[in-house]
């Protein structure tokens, strides 16, 4: 009785695989920037070994081109966004393919570089930004090039040795439900300050900085407008003023923002794009964005691309370097990654232009004080505000 | 018990080794040569001096542990109830009951954390209570499946004959079927406990800000602080603990086992009144409850700030949402990649829980020593096996960093302690005088624990395995850590999606987590289907 039973099980199982793996040796192409063209893949180096079986297949058929491994962040898209398309025409134009490694978050991405330091994962880093940079570079995760496009002075001078390229930039602001001002009759905050003002009593939810990325940044915002011993009266008037802290940005705004989540608090930290993403994602579509962003609130983030030390394929890992900045790829960035590129040049999307908030004068803070400081704010911070 | 004979039908040595020899080897080789290494190359005596006197330290530890004890023994007394429906009745709806509690347990943390914080008062909400209150929902299944898996096998006359003296239902189950279940109750505790005391994403979606389990400080540490050696002394910190609580566990759970004349599956139909208002009541709150969080999600797939939309379901053909506009998540390649990982993750877990549960009770000491070895991957960090496999396996000849395989292997090393779980306590119950009667009826002592001891392992080795698929399908912690390409799972592509602004993202998020639901409950209510009709013997 249960011998064939076990048997059927067995057999089951091995159906389940095999035709999941048959399947997906079309589908499962999100390992392959260069998905529409097999040339892309070849007799990899070890570093740019493939990851889904459906890949081994391809590789067989090789190419004398070389395939590097673009490690990146989480939000980066593995495939199928005209991002990908982007690296699909480098991988056309050069014979260089670009495999896409997806690490983590940023923190999570960088301490794995950190860890692998000259026997890296990849051969290109693609979203260390300035709150991670210094740790980057103490780590010597990177070996310097300086590519020849040019790039604004402000970005570049951030990586002082050339270690790496910035590639785009983004805010992380106050925002506010636009309608739930208006029917309360008040007028929405306008700096950091007015956050503080009983009149915005209990309005306010953050992110934790010890967990949350944009929370950091907003921490760091503070830490800008205040000083370094400033900022702890700053958060205990927020403090008093009923300011709502949760875990991270999806917390936050779908949970307790009152325009997105349906919660009670109509003034939130997210970012200067998350306007235009509220129109271009709305479904029913609107024609006017339903959120505003405090523009002197907003604490500027600096992406940074560069070459990893110990590449096998310092040439391609260079040629692909500047093709990130060039102006192919960068006007692919607003509206696949929400942010601003780095190249001055590049025109952007009409829809992003409307609606998006670039701050003029950002806050910042230097990346070498942000990371030399980093244990200590945050716990001063948590003692603080949750203590 | 009768341990002289039991030695004698115990399998040969070689036997014993023979199976153990799988499950020592994935265990040594993914495990505990990956984190030996990372401890060797990160961990100094001055992070472990640093970590000891550091005071959040033992205000974490203390955290940790008071709200996993309570965690444990609320999940324990809430879910034995429909495990006791599920495991004694037959009755309309039982599969798919337990499949939506099942469901459940692989559910997306931000799903069932959200529908928490949406149920409770506003009182206690982001508190100590809605972390227990999320732990009792997803670890229902675990009782259910661990507890029910010996239950539905008791033998039925003890308790009738309880009856028969006049004892009332109260009594009968506190003093006849609560005793014979001890070894399947504590092993499922030990799980819980461990899966509570491990507790991430429930911690940081429901809990009060700044709440910390020594797992959200070792993902902290490692991620956000870049402090490795940190995390790595409170790695060792938390498997210390967990460590001794699964020893003790395990000397209990040893002494607490008798033989029993394991019957054949005993679910009967409700026959009077009251009995059939009781399933009736019963399986409706069970119902009720597990759906709460199904019924959330399956909402916020169809919800936008601005009205109904269907733009959630609609547009998850990985296409564009606006001319020129793709998100980069192909939800079908989701669910396919899912479904592959988990039947290898499946084939492995059972393959090396099996063997080990076979190893586990044929020997004495180095079987508990093996069951411990095996629960330990789930009481560490993923993020510090995750950074441990990077650094071990980045050189020929095992430069397997790349492998897509470690993506189910991980998975597999988690559903381990599960597979065992589910199994041993059967396979201990096995009565030793049917061995010995073999025996004395001229078998092999091999071959009377083949023919005697294989046969009643099927049942728990395929309950076994439903729950190895579920918990694949549902992985994050490790599957993050070792995915490479960024959207391979549903629990990844939902994560990605629900954190990023955008109402037909959000609602797609939410429609693809009730696919992952519908995935799971519908393997569960196959593999019940499969294995629950027939009893065997």
């Amino acid at each position: 009785m249960t011998t064939p039973r076990l048997l059927a099980a067995v057999a089951a199982t091995a159906l389940i695989a095999a035709s999941c793996s048959a399947d997906t040796s079309d589908t499962g192409a999100t390992t392959t920037a260069a998905d529409d063209s097999s040339t892309a893949s070849t007799d990899a180096p070890s570093t740019a070994s493939t990851e889904a079986p459906s890949t081994a297949s391809t590789a067989e058929s090789s190419t004398d081109a070389t395939t590097i491994t673009l490690v990146t962040y989480d939000s980066f898209p593995a495939a199928d966004t005209s991002l990908n398309d982007a690296l699909a025409a480098f991988t056309a134009d050069t014979g260089i393919g670009v495999d896409i490694l997806v690490a983590g978050d940023t923190g999570t991405m960088v301490s794995k570089a950190a860890l692998t330091a000259g026997n890296p994962e990849g051969d290109v880093m693609w979203g260390v930004d300035n709150t991670f940079l210094s740790r980057a570079l103490d780590a010597e995760i990177f070996e310097p090039y300086s590519t020849s496009v040019e790039l604004p002075a402000e970005l570049v001078d951030l990586a002082p040795n050339g270690e790496v390229t910035p590639v785009d930039f983004g805010d992380v602001c106050i925002n506010y439900d636009i309608g739930w001002f208006a029917d309360n009759g008040l007028e929405p905050p306008s700096s950091l300050d007015d956050l503080a003002d009983p009149a915005y009593a209990d309005l306010l939810v953050v992110q934790n900085p010890a967990t949350s990325s944009p929370g950091f940044a907003f921490f760091l915002a503070t830490v800008d407008e205040y000083g370094e011993d400033g900022w702890s009266d700053y958060w205990t008037a927020l403090s008093d003023n009923g300011v709502a802290v949760v875990d991270g940005w999806t917390d936050a705004y779908y949970g307790d923002f009152t325009w997105a989540g349906g919660g009670d608090r109509p003034i939130v930290v997210s970012y200067g794009s998350s306007p235009p993403a509220e129109v271009l994602f709305a479904d029913p579509p609107v024609d006017t964005a339903p959120t505003g962003v405090v523009e002197s609130t907003c604490f500027r983030q600096v992406e940074f691309v560069g070459v990893l030390a110990g590449t096998d394929a310092p040439d391609e890992a260079q040629a692909l370097v500047d093709f990130l900045v060039s102006d192919a790829f960068q006007s692919e960035l607003a509206l696949n990654l929400f942010v601003y590129p780095a190249a001055p040049t590049v025109e952007l999307p009409q829809e992003f232009v409307d609606y998006a908030v670039v701050a003029e004068s950002p806050r910042s803070v230097d990346p070498t004080t942000i990371e030399s400081n980093r244990e200590a704010w945050i716990d001063e911070w948590t003692e603080l505000v949750l203590g | 018990m009768d341990r002289a004979g039991a030695r004698v039908n115990r399998p040969p040595a070689w036997l014993v080794a023979a199976l153990a020899a799988v499950p020592t080897t994935a265990l040594a080789l993914f495990y505990l040569w990956p984190l030996g290494t990372l401890f060797t190359e990160t961990l100094g005596a001055d992070a472990v001096a640093d970590t000891l006197r550091r005071a959040t330290t033992r205000e974490v530890l203390w955290f940790t542990f008071w709200q996993a004890v309570a965690s444990t023994g609320a999940t324990l007394v809430v879910g034995l109830i429909p495990a006791w429906l599920v495991a004694r009745y037959e009755f309309r709806g039982r599969g798919s009951l337990l499949g939506a509690v099942t469901a459940v347990f692989v559910l997306p943390t931000v799903v069932v954390g959200g529908a928490v914080l949406a149920v409770l008062p506003a009182s206690i909400e982001r508190s100590t209570c809605a972390i227990i209150v999320a732990h009792v929902l997803f670890n229902i299944a675990v009782v259910v499946r661990l507890v029910g898996a010996l239950w539905e096998r008791l033998p039925t006359d003890l308790s009738a004959a309880a009856a028969t003296l006049g004892a009332g239902p109260l009594d009968t189950m506190r003093h006849v079927t609560l005793p014979l279940l001890r070894p399947a109750l504590l092993a499922t505790a030990s799980a819980v406990f461990v899966l509570t005391f491990t507790s991430f994403g429930v911690i940081r979606v429901v809990g009060a800000p700044g709440t910390r389990t020594i797992e959200v400080e070792v993902w902290r540490r490692a991620t956000q602080l870049g402090d490795i050696p940190g995390a790595s002394a409170l790695t060792i910190v938390q498997l210390l603990v967990l460590g001794l609580v699964l020893a003790a566990t395990g000397l209990l759970q040893r002494r607490w086992t008798t033989s029993l004349d394991l019957a054949p599956t005993h679910r009967r139909r409700p026959r009077t009144r009251r009995e059939r208002s009781l399933v009736t009541a019963i399986g409706l709150t069970t119902a009720a409850v597990v759906i709460v969080p199904i019924a959330a999600m399956v909402i916020a797939s169809f919800s936008s700030p601005t009205g109904w939309t269907t733009a959630g379901w609609t547009d998850l053909d990985g296409g564009e949402i606006r001319p020129g506009l793709r998100v980069g998540i192909d939800p079908v390649a989701a669910v396919t990649a899912s479904l592959r990982f988990a039947a290898w993750a499946t084939l492995f877990a059972v393959l090396i829980g099996g063997l080990a549960s076979l190893a586990i009770t044929a020997a004495q000491r180095a079987g508990r020593l093996l069951d411990i070895g095996l629960t330990l991957p789930i009481a560490t960090s993923a993020v510090t096996i995750g950074l441990g496999l990077l650094i071990t396996f980045d050189t020929p000849p095992v430069d397997w960093r790349a492998e897509w395989w470690l993506v189910p292997v991980g998975q597999a090393l988690v559903a381990v302690p599960f597979v065992v779980r589910a199994i041993v306590p059967s396979l201990r119950a096995i009565d030793p005088q049917l061995r010995a009667a073999a025996s004395t009826l001229g078998a092999a002592p091999s071959r009377a624990w083949r023919e005697v001891v294989l046969p009643m392992a099927w049942r728990p080795l395929l309950a076994a395995a439903g729950l190895a698929g579920a918990i694949s399908l549902g992985e994050f912690g490790a599957t993050s850590m070792l995915s490479r390409s960024g959207n391979e799972t549903l629990p990844i592509a939902i994560e990605r999606l629900l954190g990023r602004t955008g109402a037909t993202l959000q609602a797609q998020g939410y429609a693809l987590a009730s696919i992952l639901a519908l995935v799971t409950g519908l393997l569960m209510i196959i593999a019940e289907r499969g294995t629950g009709r027939t009893g065997e013997r």
